[in-house]
């Protein structure tokens, strides 16, 4: 930081603002994260009414939901992730222009929820996609799913044009492409992506 | 130069041009610099709706559509026309009435030659 806070704060009440160009574009990016459009099961309803005017996701820059990934700049795993839309949920993360973040809305998508035991269900979709925020609850609350937003924008503001924890989109060496997994004999081929979620070993 | 009296137009034209482009140009210029641009074959994929993509965006229709298209506007244009003069065909004169058929005529005449050149058979 160029500033110091303190001195940052008693400049401001003097009346002089002081900011820095990573402040500034910070700023601007959590204020304007665009949605995309695509629930995937009861939790999607939460998502919709977190949208509307009684608890008004527009009041952080977030109520644009696109329906196509290319504008989109969060996805929201609203829902059971069943194995059979994992792939698509996989491709339409690839689809998306970076920067990308990912919030895992409810029991099934950070886990699988209450249907983990199914055969057909994923269990989380964070074995094949980076989850930035996971929220639990089935379903989150509207004010759960805002609470997320709350934590990927301060998780937006915390990062740094440069060094370690900068942004996926100004690092080069970055993962781009995330494998889509395809429907195998008995399970996604592959199971998980080794890049993003390393299988925990179960100690007995 | 100073004194033509488009001289301050031309001054606005290119401030203006300046106004447009320069935050164009910025937004290449630190994409470019800052983030470097990672394309694959299923981020560059032509379909949005996370199934995959088969064949081009550049299809082709049939000009068979498009005929039919041009044949639906002989109906199209006919009941625009026919459902006010039904409405007020009481009050209408021989004139009217007259150069109402000789509309409806023409519009037959275009299905009649449709129909002549074989264009109603789907080939």
């Amino acid at each position: 930081m160029a500033v110091d806070n303190e001195l940052k704060i008693e400049l401001g009440k003097q009346g002089v603002f002081v900011t820095t160009i990573e402040e500034l574009y910070n700023w601007g990016r959590r204020s304007s994260v665009w949605p995309m459009q695509f629930g995937l099961a009861c939790c999607a309803i939460e998502m919709i009414a977190t949208t509307m005017a009684r608890y008004d996701l527009a009041r952080f820059g977030a109520e644009v939901f696109r329906p196509s990934p290319r504008q989109a700049d969060l996805m929201i795993i609203s829902g059971t992730v069943t194995k059979k839309m994992a792939p698509q949920v996989v491709r339409l993360y690839n689809q998306m222009g970076e920067p990308k973040y990912v919030i895992a809305m409810g029991a099934c998508a950070i886990s699988g929820g209450p249907f983990k035991q199914g055969y057909n269900v994923l269990k989380g979709i964070d074995r094949y996609i980076p989850v930035d925020v996971h929220i639990p609850g089935c379903p989150p609350r509207p004010e759960a799913l805002i609470q997320a937003f709350m934590t990927l924008q301060k998780k937006i503001d915390g990062q740094s044009l440069t060094g370690a924890d900068r942004p996926r989109h100004l690092d080069a060496e970055a993962q781009g492409e995330f494998p889509v997994p395809e429907p195998g004999e008995h399970d996604l081929e592959p199971t998980s992506n080794p890049g993003v979620w390393t299988v925990p070993v179960v100690i007995r | 130069m100073a004194s033509n009296p488009y001289f301050s137009l031309a001054v606005l034209f290119v401030v203006a041009l300046g106004f447009g482009l320069a935050p164009l140009g910025l937004a290449r210029l630190w994409a470019i610099v800052f983030s470097p641009a990672k394309p694959n074959t299923v981020k560059n994929a032509i379909y949005e709706c996370g199934l995959v993509s088969k064949g081009d965006a550049w299809v082709q229709f049939r000009s068979a559509y498009y005929l039919y298209a041009i044949i639906f506007l002989i109906f199209d244009v006919e009941a625009v026309f026919l459902l006010p003069f039904a409405v007020a065909f009481t009050g209408l004169g021989m004139a009217a009435c007259a150069a109402m058929l000789v509309f409806v005529l023409l519009l037959v005449e275009g299905l009649a030659w449709a129909w002549a050149k074989g264009i109603l058979t789907w080939a």
